[in-house]
């Protein structure tokens, strides 16, 4: 289908203009159809001459598209067959590409954060859908205007429910070279791990301006990222802060297991700086190098990749759970029974980490009169609260995290929390078992139940007899 | 049109009825038969009576290993079990549903489809399709798209790759995997009436021929009852707990 222009029609859908003309197609703006939203349509380059790559991909976007849902996707929309008339109709997502702010790289430090962690959510969402992007780069992520990052391009994907078409397709290993990950480089598709190396190596630019291993272009430059690692971002960038450094090259570990083992724990660590484990890799200067080198290459050749598990298999021992407490009403019997429930969840995993929020009231606008009204020492109040809380629980730093959220609506604040942090578990103390129906519906614990994007446990302490 | 696969019925009464009912909850009006219709199970004229019925009607049915082995006793490549099983269902089968299991086909075609109970290639050799290379063998004996057949009761999925190879891929339950016919396929769609694999579900498989998707389905049924009426028969304890267990 060469040269489609505005006016055309295909299968009920008006080509308005031209987008974009790329190595594997080209991107039209169409109209028609019932979805109600703006439509863009990707046309293969198929046929002699063309590269063969280019109807797998078309093949494989159409098939993993159709399958994933959530905000952080286009709409698919509808597939022509490649046989017939070979197109790919999906949601046009306003936004801009993130390759426009790494073009502006170095960013300040929260911005790095802020457009990390929207990117780590989306690629979270994807995980847990069975699906592995494997082709992420800031070209590759839309920045909608209130922030949320949409992926696009799911050429190279991966989805557990469906056969790899692309497997074996070990002539050259496939992904941009920049960001690939080691074992995408050994021609391994089936880790989720694999995009948070990728998440590294943007998050790596969009602090230093560099890209972490460079733009290699053949086998061996590809290789070099088994072994060689980056140099730490903040010999680049002093203004880098350790946290964030230790956030990167913990993304960027050439070994899969020491990495982090949820994009939700990198976006959660990227918002929370204060309660990021420092190890040795926040405070490094330099590469490794000599001995230590000649050891990891050693490894790197010595690289087996273990059997595939589904994406989201890796996701259940890293989960997040949130723990709603409510230090404004302080009740012991509640907190008690609160504190058991979540010490069983923490107990399953070594890797769930725990959040306890509590919700405080807006401060007034003009300052209290007194020292006790100011929102600094409510919130320090409040604080302290939530780590006596914790106390008996014995969780290592890194493991756990406080929040005092300010907002007149404990609910939605919770839940809002809930969802920029991609919260797998709220737990929250429900209302007592004698409220009536009327009441118990106006709670703050029922709306969170009602409107949660997860599991929630309403905890009640057990009746006296 | 959607059409039914199913495969290694072995006798098994209650796993074939909740199999062909799913089925036609799903909308597939047309069914398919891999063979292995009889042998393990206690329902042997049950269930060719009901498959017999559907063929009449223009369901398709290949002949398998047990369904020979039932007319006439072949060389003894069967366990004892299997064989005191088989020897029990030839006593068992009156004659019309002799003749029903002497008239069956090695290998049936339906347009790019074809159906055998075994590899493809030389089917009267019940070779086991275990292996991306067997796989390979049975979708060169002929130039059909999709091969579907039995004999292996867990589910597999054989596709070319982007390389030209056949790669294994095993099915998640109740997904619809597109198929478009320019690649080769072959589908196992496992047991109806002895799963395998430590699950007692019984499997089978839907083709959307108009859509070009596959979905393999797992179908619990009452396996307690196909297990005692084993027992009932006076056939091997094996057999019986093999349904227990899906092993």
């Amino acid at each position: 289908m060469p040269g489609l222009g505005p006016g055309d029609e295909v299968d009920g859908f008006r080509v308005e203009e031209r987008l974009h003309a790329g190595g594997m197609g080209v991107i039209y703006a169409v109209s028609g159809g019932e979805s109600g939203f703006p439509l863009l349509m990707k046309v293969p380059r198929l046929g002699a001459g063309e590269p063969a790559e280019s109807v797998i991909t078309f093949e494989v976007e159409a098939m993993v598209l159709a399958s994933l849902k959530g905000s952080h996707v286009p709409r698919f929309v509808a597939a022509g067959d490649l046989a017939a008339q070979p197109y790919l109709v999906m949601e046009r997502v306003e936004g801009r590409p993130l390759s426009d702010w790494a073009e502006r790289s170095p960013l300040p430090v929260p911005e790095v954060a802020q457009r990390g962690a929207a990117l780590a959510l989306a690629l979270h969402d994807l995980h847990l859908q069975e699906a592995i992007h494997l082709d992420v780069k800031p070209s590759n992520a839309l920045v909608r205007p209130d922030g949320e990052v949409v992926l696009i391009d799911f050429g190279l994907a991966h989805h557990a429910h469906y056969p790899d078409l692309l497997a074996e397709e070990i002539r050259h290993p496939v992904g941009s070279a920049p960001y690939m990950s080691p074992e995408q480089v050994l021609g391994v598709r089936s880790d989720p791990r694999s995009d948070i190396f990728a998440l590294g190596a943007v998050l790596y630019q969009l602090s230093t301006g560099k890209l972490p291993f460079g733009s290699p272009t053949s086998p061996a430059g590809l290789r070099k990222r088994l072994y060689r690692d980056p140099i730490p971002p903040r010999t680049l960038e002093p203004s880098v802060p350790p946290w964030l450094q230790e956030i990167i090259l913990r993304c960027l570990e050439p070994d899969p297991e020491r990495r982090y083992p949820s994009a939700a724990q990198v976006a959660f660590d990227l918002v929370h700086p204060d309660g990021v484990a420092l190890t040795e890799r926040s405070t490094r200067r330099r590469r490794n190098a000599g001995l230590r080198e000649l050891l990891l290459w050693i490894r790197a050749a010595g690289f087996e990749p273990k059997a595939a598990l589904k994406p989201s298999a890796r996701l259940s021992g890293a989960t997040i759970i949130l723990a709603a407490i409510a230090t404004t009403h302080a009740n012991e019997g509640q907190a008690e029974a609160l504190r058991e429930t979540v010490k069983r969840l923490l107990a399953t995993d070594d890797e769930t980490r725990l959040a306890c929020v509590t919700v405080i009231r807006n401060a007034p606008e003009l300052g209290g009169s007194s020292e006790e009204e100011t929102a600094t020492s409510q919130r320090i109040q409040h604080m302290v609260l939530l780590r006596h809380w914790a106390e008996p629980l014995a969780l290592r730093q890194g493991r756990v995290s406080f929040h005092a959220v300010e907002s007149s609506d404990p609910a939605e604040a919770l839940l809002e929390y809930a969802r920029a942090n991609g919260v797998d578990h709220i737990v929250i103390g429900g209302p007592p078992p004698d409220m009536p129906l009327k009441g118990i519906l106006g709670t703050v614990s029922t709306k969170v139940a009602v409107e949660a994007p997860c599991t929630v446990t309403m905890v009640r302490p057990r009746a006296k007899a | 049109m959607k059409l039914a696969l199913f495969a290694d019925i072995h006798a098994n009464l209650e796993a074939l009825t909740a199999c062909l009912a799913h089925a036609k909850g799903q909308g597939a009006d047309h069914q398919a038969f891999l063979g292995d219709l009889v042998g393990y199970g206690a329902d042997p004229v049950a269930v060719l009576r009901i498959v017999s019925a559907r063929v009449e009607a223009g369901a398709l049915a290949v002949r398998g290993n047990h369904d020979e082995a039932a007319l006439e006793p072949g060389p003894e490549t069967m366990n004892r079990a299997a064989s005191k099983a088989i020897a029990w269902t030839r006593d068992a089968l009156p004659e019309d549903l002799r003749a029903f299991l002497a008239g069956l086909p090695l290998v049936e075609r339906l347009g790019t489809m074809l159906f055998v109970h075994a590899s493809a290639d030389r089917p009267e050799a019940w070779t086991y399709v275990y292996d991306a290379a067997e796989a390979a063998r049975s979708v060169a004996a002929s130039d059909a798209s999709y091969v579907f057949c039995g004999h292996v009761h867990e589910p597999m999925l054989y596709y070319t790759a982007a390389g030209g190879r056949l790669l294994p891929f095993q099915p998640v339950p109740g997904v619809a995997i597109p198929v478009p016919s320019r690649k080769r396929w072959l589908a196992i769609p496992g047991s109806v009436g002895q799963p395998r694999g430590g699950d007692p579900a019984a499997r089978y498989a839907i083709v959307d021929v108009a859509r070009a998707t596959l979905t393999f389905h797992r179908i619990p049924y009452d396996w307690r009852a196909a297990a005692e009426k084993v027992r009932a028969a006076g056939l091997p304890e094996s057999l019986a707990q093999r349904l227990e267990g899906g092993k």
